[in-house]
C-alpha cells in the first residue's frame, strides 16, 4: 500500500481501523445515522473521516522504490494539502530514520566543520513559510502528442505545506564559509544518497533546514527528520532525509542534474541548472474526469502558483479562449505558495472550452503550450508550464483537450 | 562558468567573517564522514584510489548489472546506457551515458552512491572503476585495454562535454 493506490479492501480496513481513534466533532455523525448509539470516543491521532476516499495516484513500476504519486488536485480545498497526500518522488525508496541517531554534516571549505544533531537544530530560531512544492517533471507528459486526461495525473506534482526550519544561511554562519566556496553540495541518506548541487547565493538567500511540516514532523516520505526547503525550486533540489551539507568551489554535476532534469532543446544542447518553477495554473473544477449534474450556477476554482513570487493575476476563459476575466484570488496570496482563484460561472449546457492563466509579479504571463514547443521543442522532458484546457461537454462531462 | 557564480562568490566574502554565534555542533568524526558517500567533482576531486579495467568490469557487469540494464546496457527495468549518439538533435533523441552525460566523474559517483539498485554501496573502489569503464567502453568512449583510476577518468571526454547551456529563461512570452 506504501506506493499503489489502496484497493477496496484495503481501504475497508482503513476505515475499520479509524474506528477506534474518531475525533469527538464526528460523533455527529453516528448521530445523524442513530441517535441511540454511542459515538467513537477520543483518540490520540486523528483520522479522516470514513468517508473520504481521496487518495494519491501512484504509476505502475517494476521497481516502486523509485517513482512518484501525484496529489488529487481535484479533491483539494484551500491552499494548503494534507502532509498525507503530499505528492512523492523518491529514487530508491524512504529511509526509516531515528531522529535521535540521525546527523547533519556540514564540511568541506568551511572553518568549522560541524556535526549537527536534530536536538541542536531545533535549538536554532526557526521560521515558518506556506510554499508550493512542484517537481520539476509536473505535467512532463504534457511535452507530448497525448495529454493528461485528469489533474491529478497531469498537473499533480505539486502540493502546498507549510513549512518550519533553520534558515541555511545562519547554519552556515555557525560554519563559517571560506571565501573560495560558491556551491553546496547536498546528500540525502536515503539508499541512493541522492545529491544535488545548489548554488551558495540561494543558501543565503532563503533555503530552510526544515524539520516541520503542517504543524507536526514532516512525514517521511517528506524527508524526515530533516529537508533542504529551496523556496521556489523545483522539487528534486530540495533533498530529503539531509545529513551531509559540503562547501565547495564547483558544482558536481551529479546524475540527476545532468541526466536528469536537464532540459534537451531542439538545437540538441542542454539548458542545465534550470531550478526556478515558473508561473503556472489549473483548473482543479471543473476538471477532467468529473460531471457537472445539471445546468447553473457554479464556482469555478483553481491553484496558481509561482516559483518567482506571488502571483498577480490569474485570468479564466469559458469560451475557448476568445475572451478571458480575471478570477478572484483567495487570500492569503503568499509569495511562492499555492494560490486558490475562484470564479462564479454558470454552465448553460453548451459544449465549451474552459483554462486558466496565471501572471506572477514580475509580469511574466503562463504561456499556451504552442508557444512553449515554438521555443523548447517537445524534448526538455521538465518545466512545463503550459496552459491546461479541458472541455466541459453539453451533457457536463469534462474532458481533457488534446495537444 | 555558469552564470550565478559572480554574485556568489560576493555572497560568499561576506559570510566567511563570521564567527560561530550559538556553539552548536562539534567536529564530524572519521566514522561520520565515512558514512556519507564521496561526491566526486568533474576534475576528478574526491576519487579514492584503485583501478578497474574494461575486461573486469564486464565480468561484474553481468554478475551485478546486466539482469536490470540487460548483458550490454541496452536496458530493460534499469535504463538503457548505450547508445543514442547523434540522436540528440533529432525528435527521437536517445538520452544515454554515452549519447548524453557530460562528465565520466558523474557515472563514477552515480555508480557508487546509488548501484546496483537494490544494492547500493555494495560496490568497492576498484568495482565502481571496472564498472565505468565497462559502461565506458560499451559506447566506444574508452578502448578494450583501458583502464579507470582517479587519473584517467577525468581527463575522459565525454562525446556532449560541451552540450550543456545556462539557464536563459524566462524564454517564452
Ligand atoms: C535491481 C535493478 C538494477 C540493478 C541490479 C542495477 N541497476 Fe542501474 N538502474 C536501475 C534503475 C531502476 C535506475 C533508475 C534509478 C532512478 O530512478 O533514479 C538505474 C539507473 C542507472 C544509471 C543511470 C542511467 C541514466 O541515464 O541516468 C546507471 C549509469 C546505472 N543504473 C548503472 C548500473 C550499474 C553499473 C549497475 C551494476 C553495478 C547497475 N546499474 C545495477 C536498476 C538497476
Amino acid at each position: 500500500m506504501k506506493h499503489g493506490r489502496p484497493n477496496r479492501r484495503q481501504l475497508l480496513q482503513m476505515g475499520a481501523a479509524v474506528g477506534g481513534s474518531l475525533l469527538a466533532g464526528q460523533k455527529a455523525l453516528a448521530l445523524e445515522t442513530d441517535p441511540r448509539k454511542l459515538g467513537q470516543p477520543l483518540g490520540p491521532y486523528g483520522e479522516r473521516s470514513s468517508f473520504e476516499k481521496a487518495v494519491r495516484w501512484t504509476r505502475e513500476s517494476k521497481t516502486p522504490e523509485t517513482g512518484s504519486s501525484f496529489t488529487p488536485l481535484h479533491d483539494s480545498v484551500g491552499i494548503l494539502t494534507p502532509s498525507s497526500l503530499h505528492y512523492e518522488r523518491h529514487h530508491s525508496g524512504i529511509p526509516t530514520i531515528d531522529p535521535a541517531k540521525h546527523r547533519l554534516v556540514v564540511h568541506g571549505l568551511v572553518d568549522r566543520p560541524l556535526s549537527l544533531s536534530m536536538a541542536e537544530i531545533r535549538r536554532l530560531p526557526s521560521l515558518t513559510r506556506i510554499l508550493v512544492l512542484e517537481c520539476g517533471g509536473n505535467s512532463g507528459g504534457e511535452w507530448g502528442a497525448t495529454t493528461g486526461t485528469d489533474v491529478q495525473r497531469s498537473y499533480g506534482l505539486v502540493s502546498g505545506s507549510e513549512w518550519t526550519g533553520v534558515p541555511l544561511s545562519l547554519l552556515l554562519a555557525e560554519a563559517g564559509v571560506q571565501p573560495r566556496a560558491s556551491w553546496v553540495i547536498a546528500e540525502g541518506a536515503d539508499a541512493c544518497r541522492m545529491m544535488r548541487s545548489i548554488p551558495l547565493a540561494k543558501a543565503m538567500e532563503n533555503s530552510l533546514l526544515a524539520y516541520g511540516q503542517n504543524g507536526e514532523a514532516m512525514r517521511p516520505a517528506q524527508g524526515y527528520p530533516l529537508r533542504l526547503i529551496n523556496p521556489g525550486w523545483e522539487g528534486n533540489t530540495n533533498v530529503k532525509w539531509l545529513h551531509s551539507l559540503k562547501l565547495t568551489d564547483q558544482p558536481y554535476m551529479a546524475r540527476d542534474e545532468t541526466s536528469k532534469y536537464s532540459d534537451l532543446m531542439p538545437d540538441g544542447k542542454a539548458r542545465i541548472f534550470t531550478y526556478a518553477m515558473e508561473a503556472k495554473s489549473v483548473i482543479t473544477f471543473p476538471s477532467g474526469g468529473q460531471t457537472l449534474p445539471t445546468r447553473g450556477l457554479y464556482e469555478l476554482t483553481g491553484l496558481a502558483w509561482s516559483g518567482r513570487g506571488r502571483i498577480e493575476r490569474v485570468e479564466v476563459t469559458t469560451n475557448g479562449g476568445r475572451t478571458w476575466v480575471k478570477a478572484e484570488l483567495q487570500e492569503p496570496r503568499l509569495p511562492i505558495a499555492l494560490t486558490r482563484f475562484r470564479l462564479a460561472w454558470r454552465f448553460d449546457g453548451q459544449d465549451t472550452i474552459i483554462a486558466s492563466r496565471a501572471i506572477d509579479e514580475t509580469g511574466y504571463v503562463q504561456p499556451t503550450r504552442a508557444a512553449l514547443i515554438a521555443v523548447r521543442g517537445t524534448n526538455s522532458n521538465y518545466h512545463y508550464n503550459g496552459i491546461k484546457f479541458w472541455n466541459v461537454r453539453a451533457d457536463g462531462r469534462v474532458t481533457n483537450v488534446e495537444g | 562558468m555558469w552564470k550565478v557564480s559572480a554574485i556568489l562568490l560576493a555572497a560568499a566574502a561576506t559570510l566567511s567573517a563570521q564567527s560561530p554565534r550559538y556553539g552548536v555542533g562539534r567536529p564530524p568524526t572519521p566514522e561520520e564522514i565515512r558514512e556519507l558517500r564521496s561526491a566526486i567533482a568533474p576534475d576528478g576531486t574526491g576519487l579514492p584510489e584503485g583501478t578497474g579495467t574494461v575486461a573486469a568490469g564486464r565480468e561484474l557487469f553481468a554478475a551485478q548489472c546486466a539482469r536490470c540494464h540487460g548483458p550490454t546496457g541496452e536496458g530493460d527495468v534499469g535504463a538503457r546506457l548505450v547508445g543514442g549518439q547523434g540522436t540528440l538533435r533529432t525528435p527521437r533523441p536517445l538520452k544515454t551515458v554515452g549519447s548524453f552525460w557530460p562528465y565520466a566523474t558523474t557515472l563514477w559517483d552515480y555508480i557508487n552512491r546509488a548501484m546496483p539498485f537494490d544494492r547500493p554501496g555494495l560496490l568497492e573502489p576498484p568495482e565502481v572503476y571496472a564498472a565505468v569503464a565497462y559502461v565506458l567502453n560499451l559506447n566506444g568512449i574508452i578502448e578494450e585495454n583501458g583502464v579507470m583510476d582517479a587519473t584517467s577518468l577525468p581527463k575522459v571526454k565525454m562525446p556532449n562535454r560541451d552540450g550543456f547551456v545556462a539557464d536563459p529563461r524566462p524564454d517564452v512570452r
